[in-house]
């Protein structure tokens, strides 16, 4: 249960370092802090004590496995957080081009 | 071919469209072009099918098992009343647009990139509508938003940049809560399948997971759908965008990404209450108010119709929110109509930008002497979203006002017709000083826009006036198999069960 709400905290410091951080780099940290913590606690909600691969052996009895479903979930949602991390650190870059600055108080010629 | 084996092919069709242009797009002259408006058109073509394929089948209900393994244990893809509506909605938009930018994009140096990105937000959008698998539908919400986050930047200048960077982590926030909500239902009902886990839950009762559950997606789809208290990234992001994509953007994607998404999750797999319910409708009404009043005061042509979309979308979530059959059916049929008509008006406010290279209210004026086409279809989508009868806006939202007179909401009846009215006055502003009045010398040279994109607008102007008619009895299927599946509520689990296993 405590490794739960440690996942849980984490999730609250990724989304404090989007919330409070002026810097562009580091709000991209804070949502790939998000992410991880996801990714975590979907494994381990997957994970049994003592368990193993869920794969069959014919010479031995498989008394518990883990549950191999979260697992292909959490590869899938590493690679879409990777798809979204190098467009949007791409777009920081292009940015830091345009503005000279990754703060993003001076980034604001949007508004209204 | 059996029926089923149609479904795949939404996503099919437009994901191999992007592979294609991708790969032969920059060798082969034209042969982006030339696809994309062959994928798109038969993308419709198939849409409009569905329908005609769903009325002969008796649960109304189609399901394509993908690699013949059966729900719950493999993917399941389900065709029902409100899928094909949304197909109709995503695909007929799509199409007009991929038509329009064919002429619109020839400012932009890359068109192949930028029908790459578009046929894989259509992918992306169509896969959310088809599946029936939660997880599947977060990853296909992800291409969609993906696709949508680059094809904001696509001009790369500053405003755009910034623009686009604000989307992507408010979006991508929005999915980070969308997807721990789906971790914590897979955890306690040990399932994805969407009709198998709603079964699960109304057998396994839990008190703390489903409001819990619940407000992680509520949040989420509110940011995707930028209600009130989560709309600051819709303005910048709108309006930046090159305007075809706004017209997608507003016209289609957040109402799939946010509102279809939310009301297959809430109506048909955790069971929607009345606490919810409520939640909604404050939450619509608050977008209508604020959406509206914010609208008043702006300058920037494209600015101006992305807080009308905040209004207007608060309209739809008001009626779902009454959750009564009237509600749910004025709703539905907002949803269409604003669709028709908001990227209407953001095609016409790409047609002014290309002619006059301007979109500040302020330097235009008297461009009815100039662009007939543009100013006659703007003033139909305009007296449409402001709801003066007969034109479509009108009837959908006559209909929400009278389900909320009905359910006894009086408050948020009001509401609605005065945000109406507002709705009335800010596109008076935009009429007088975008088309009307004195004509500047330096716009005396300008010239209508090229058939294509004069094609579009004619198109769904010609929609607009139309779809008054979707209330005749002939038609009215069309919106009431959609409204059925959201009133059956749970009842979707049996359904597809049972159409899966036939």
């Amino acid at each position: 249960m405590s490794l739960y709400i440690l996942c849980m905290i984490l999730f609250c410091i990724g989304i404090y370092g989007v919330l409070r951080k002026r810097n562009l780099v580091k709000i991209i940290i804070g949502l790939a802090i998000m992410g991880y913590s996801i990714n975590l606690f979907l494994v381990l909600l997957g994970y049994r004590f003592h368990g193993r691969a869920a794969i069959e052996a014919e010479t031995q009895d498989i008394l518990s496995m883990v549950d191999p479903l979260p697992q292909a979930m959490a590869l899938t949602s590493i690679v879409i957080s990777l798809g979204i991390l190098a467009l949007v650190i791409s777009i920081a870059i292009r940015i830091y081009e345009k503005y000279g600055t990754f703060d993003i108080t001076k980034i604001k010629r949007l508004k209204g | 071919m059996k029926d089923v084996n149609i479904i795949p092919l939404f996503v099919i069709i437009p994901l191999l469209t992007a592979f294609l242009i991708a790969l032969l797009g920059k060798t082969i002259k034209n042969f982006s072009e030339k696809i994309i408006v062959a994928s798109s058109s038969l993308l419709l073509a198939f849409s409009l099918y569905s329908q005609i394929l769903l009325r002969h089948t008796p649960l109304k209900t189609l399901v394509y098992n993908v690699g013949g393994w059966l729900p719950p244990f493999g993917i399941s893809m389900v065709l029902d009343g409100l899928s094909s509506f949304m197909l109709i909605v995503v695909n007929l938009i799509a199409f007009f647009v991929a038509v329009y930018s064919l002429s619109y994009m020839e400012k932009y140096t890359d068109k192949p990139k930028f029908f790459t990105l578009f046929a894989l937000m259509v992918s992306g959008l169509n896969g959310v509508i088809v599946t029936g698998d939660i997880f599947n539908l977060f990853v296909f919400l992800e291409i969609a938003s993906i696709a949508s986050y680059a094809l904001v930047a696509f001009g790369t200048q500053a405003e755009e940049l910034e623009a686009s960077f604000k989307y992507t982590i408010m979006g991508t926030v929005a999915s980070s809560f969308i997807f721990l909500g789906i971790v914590f239902l897979y955890g306690f009902a040990s399932t994805l399948n969407m009709a198998h886990m709603a079964s699960v839950l109304n057998s396994k009762l839990s008190i703390w997971l489903l409001p819990f559950v619940s407000v992680l997606f509520l949040a989420g789809f509110s940011l995707k759908a930028a209600m009130v208290p989560f709309h600051g990234w819709l303005p910048d992001a709108h309006s930046s965008a090159p305007a075809s994509i706004s017209a997608m953007l507003s016209g289609v994607l957040i109402k799939t990404l946010g509102i279809y998404a939310m009301m297959r999750i809430f109506f048909n797999v955790l069971g929607i209450t009345q606490a919810q319910l409520s939640i909604l409708m404050f939450l619509g009404s608050l977008s209508i108010i604020t959406g509206a009043i914010l609208a008043f005061s702006q300058w920037d042509f494209k600015r101006l119709l992305a807080y009308s979309t905040i209004s207007q979308v608060g309209y739809i979530v008001l009626g779902l929110g009454l959750g009564t059959p009237l509600g749910i059916f004025g709703a539905l049929f907002h949803l269409f109509n604003h669709s028709v008509f908001k990227s209407l008006l953001f095609l016409n406010s790409g047609a002014v930008d290309y002619a006059a290279s301007t979109r500040d209210l302020r330097e235009t004026g008297g461009l009815n002497k100039v662009m007939p086409v543009t100013t006659k279809t703007n003033f139909i989508a305009s007296m449409s979203i402001s709801g003066i009868p007969p034109f479509s806006g009108f009837f959908s939202k006559l209909i929400i006002i009278f389900a909320c007179i009905q359910k006894g909401h009086i408050g948020y009846g009001l509401c609605a017709v005065i945000g109406s009215i507002l709705t009335l006055i800010y596109f008076m502003k935009l009429q007088k000083f975008v088309f009307l009045g004195e004509l500047k010398d330096k716009f005396k040279q300008i010239a209508e826009v090229p058939y294509l994109m004069r094609f579009s607008m004619i198109c769904l102007a010609a929609i607009c006036i139309l779809a008054g008619f979707l209330l005749l009895p002939a038609l009215r299927p069309f919106l009431d198999r959609a409204s059925d599946v959201l009133l059956g509520g749970t009842n979707y689990a049996a359904a597809v069960m049972g159409a899966a296993l036939r």
